[in-house]
């Protein structure tokens, strides 16, 4: 019996490995997937000021910082028990939508796209976003400029791209101007044009089957969904109730309010893991296991509510049915996002109510507990906080997409590996497809460990007795 | 009747000056134009020596002087700024930061510090000794203000400008030497302290996020030390 240790695994946020185990047939026995960092944040934020909670919570990732102001602004809006200015919640809207664009842009055209654009079995030293802009340098320009269109809105607003302070408990820092508001209207055709350019070239690959393959194996075993959906079953990224799908497609909770999350959710630990495991409780561990972010939500909503995502929500269900379950289609649901991100910008502009001045509530303590919870790109972030009477954090709880989706990573990593993986004659193109498999998560492992360190993926072959045979890093 | 103040000359930097018997030589430096780096003094409040950023060579002695606590002489030579001073001033802003746990990117005072300014303008990017990082708490009782000990670095501004300016002497300062901290009353809850007045002079006073407004998020508080001078300086004018 042979072991595959695949560490680090590379185009991922944070650090992971992967073990696969092949019998002495050289076929897969089981594989695992090791999250090797923790960070801490949960413990050493204790003491500190609750409405220092955002600042410090931001720092977890400097991919989408802004899901994490929001949920911790969330939770610190109700420990205040505000309810913040109306052009603030507008505002928080139009930063986590411009946030959305950015990082579902990361996601497809940084990180994916190398796979998808120059195949799972191309030459590994230029399978990269280099090797991208070298082969398809209209695809590469297209995926810089439509970060670029996220980042600017983010920087218009909170003057700074990166960790801005500017989402603040009670609402935002500062309103918004009239200049920021008519550059990002002027900006947005070309930014729709790239997202509407981007889904019908990924259409016409599935019309042309190129990634057949992928999609029957890729993580295609049926699981529950969550994401926020609103009253009316539309997709929500910053608001809503938590709403969870079975399997085959019916509600089965719907409108859990944040305060109310732990009643639905559990945490499990894993051997050899810091990141831990989400599951619903009531079908308990790890029967409970269900998945978040892009395709979640797509599965989760009855609709997105604007109409050129619902016409591309109608055609996606029509195509992979409902839920659709391969984790491949979590770039397809991405690219619906961003459409659906765009237009939402659109209508947030549109509302004069958005350029108001009145853009912050104040208050002190006004409640020892309080959840907020979002979309964040990769699927629902909650913080949980609790506090003192002075407002000192007491204990802190964060729970991160990624972590949901632990149970589903790891169940899709087996589906692969069973399927690609030839133990006799291990090629490298064959633990990409591995490492494919949680690339198409976009999972932010830094998140949600609340860990420290670099990012890459390495796969170890090691025999029955655990002795290292083979070993394929990437960089 | 004010009696005409004695004049002195001196020289700074080689440069020579006049100057009034009775300044420091800080108070000589800034009145002709010359910068010398400072983090504990603040104009209006007593001086202390306690930061030691403001070190001069004095001609004639190998010894280093706090510019903010010696008084001039007549025909003193100073120097304000040599590869020495440079050396020691650099080491004392590093022993600062490693002392307690100043994480600047999450700090209310990112942007607006003083400690901060003075480790960038003296290019100071890492430390040579190793970080202490104290268990510190954050002193969250006072209804307006908060006393976050991780951010402090002992200026003693805050109980100056309390005792000086105020006349409350809320502030203190107990222990010695790295078990040193700032206290309020005799050691109490800074809001159960009922000498305090609430004024929030301490705050403005305080060069770092040690001393801030309650509910300020991150980089959001800015000081307004130069109030506290002017006050001093409105409190000085006799009509």
């Amino acid at each position: 019996m042979k072991r595959i240790t695949i560490d680090p695994v590379t185009r991922i946020e944070g650090h992971a490995k992967i073990v696969i185990q092949l019998d002495d047939n050289g076929r897969v026995a089981g594989t695992e997937f090791h999250v090797t960092q923790v960070r801490g944040f949960e413990k050493f934020t204790e003491g500190r000021p609750f409405y220092e909670m955002p600042g410090i919570t931001s720092r977890i990732c400097g991919i989408c910082p802004i899901s994490h102001l929001l949920a911790s602004s969330k939770a610190c809006d109700s420990i205040m028990a505000v309810r913040i200015p109306p052009a603030a919640y507008k505002l928080r809207t139009l930063a986590h939508c411009a946030q959305i664009v950015q990082s579902h842009a990361l996601s497809f055209f940084y990180l994916s796209s190398p796979d998808l654009l120059l195949g799972m079995d191309s030459d590994m030293p230029s399978r990269n976003v280099l090797g991208v802009i070298a082969a398809h340098p209209e695809m590469a320009r297209d995926g810089i400029e439509l970060r670029k269109f996220g980042l600017q809105i983010i920087e218009g607003l909170a003057q700074e791209r990166v960790h801005p302070s500017w989402i603040v408990p009670g609402g935002v820092a500062a309103p918004m101007s009239g200049s920021v508001r008519e550059r990002i209207l002027s900006d947005l055709p070309s930014a729709h044009a790239i997202a509407s350019r981007t889904l019908r070239f990924f259409k016409n690959a599935l019309d042309n089957y190129s990634y057949k393959e992928e999609i029957e194996s890729f993580g295609s075993a049926p699981t529950m969904y969550a994401g926020l959906v609103d009253g009316k079953g539309n997709l929500q990224f910053y608001d809503g109730g938590l709403r969870f799908r079975s399997p085959s497609g019916e509600i089965i909770e719907d409108g859990i309010a944040a305060e109310d999350y732990a009643g639905w959710m559990g945490e499990a630990s894993l051997r050899d893991s810091y990141l831990k495991a989400p599951y619903f409780k009531p079908r308990g561990f790890p029967e409970g296991a269900y998945r978040v972010g892009p395709l979640a939500r797509m599965n989760a909503a009855d609709q997105c509510g604007t109409p050129l995502a619902d016409a591309e929500f109608t055609e996606f269900h029509q195509r992979f049915g409902a839920p659709a379950h391969s984790a491949f289609l979590y770039h397809y649901a991405r690219l619906i996002e961003i459409v659906h991100a765009l237009e939402k910008i659109e209508l947030l502009l549109a509302d004069p109510q958005i350029l108001e001045k009145h853009v912050r509530a104040t208050a002190g303590v006004n409640s020892l507990e309080a959840v907020g919870i979002i979309e964040a790109p990769r699927g629902t972030l909650i913080h949980h906080y609790k506090v003192n009477e002075e407002g000192g954090i007491t204990w802190a709880n964060l729970i991160v997409a990624t972590g949901h989706n632990n149970l589903a990573i790891g169940r899709s990593i087996q589906q692969v590996s069973e399927r690609f993986i030839d133990g006799r004659k291990l090629q490298e193109g064959m633990l990409n497809r591995v490492s494919a498999v949680v690339r198409a998560y976009d999972p932010c492992l830094s998140c949600s460990t609340h860990a420290l360190g670099e990012v890459a993926l390495r796969i170890q072959l090691v025999d029955a007795d655990g002795d290292l045979c083979d070993e394929v890093a990437s960089s | 009747m004010r009696l005409p103040q004695k004049k002195l000359s001196i020289r700074i930097d080689g440069e020579l000056i006049s100057a009034v018997e009775g300044q420091t030589i800080l108070q000589a430096a800034k009145a002709n134009g010359k910068y010398i780096p400072t983090l504990c003094d603040l104009e209006g409040l007593t001086p202390v020596g306690a930061c030691r950023l403001c070190i001069v060579e004095i001609s004639g002695t190998d010894r280093l002087f706090p510019a903010c606590t010696t008084p001039i002489q007549d025909g003193m030579s100073v120097t304000t700024a040599s590869t020495r001073l440079a050396h020691h001033r650099r080491i004392s802003v590093e022993l600062l930061l490693v002392e307690r746990n100043h994480t600047c990117a999450v700090c209310v005072s990112n942007g607006h510090c003083e400690l901060q300014s003075l480790a960038s303008a003296m290019g100071i990017s890492t430390v040579r000794f190793a970080y202490n990082y104290p268990k510190l708490g954050v002193d969250l009782s006072h209804p307006r203000f908060v006393l976050d000990h991780n951010r402090c670095i002992l200026c003693t501004r805050c109980v100056r400008a309390c005792a000086d300016l105020e006349g409350a002497h809320v502030w203190e300062i107990t222990s010695r030497g790295i078990h040193s901290r700032i206290v309020s009353d005799l050691n109490q809850k800074w809001g159960e302290s009922r000498s305090c007045t609430n004024c929030g002079k301490c705050v403005q006073a305080c060069p770092t996020g040690a001393l801030a407004a309650k509910g300020c998020a991150v980089e959001e508080m800015v000081k307004r030390a130069d109030n506290i001078s002017s006050l001093v300086h409105r409190r000085e004018v006799q009509v």
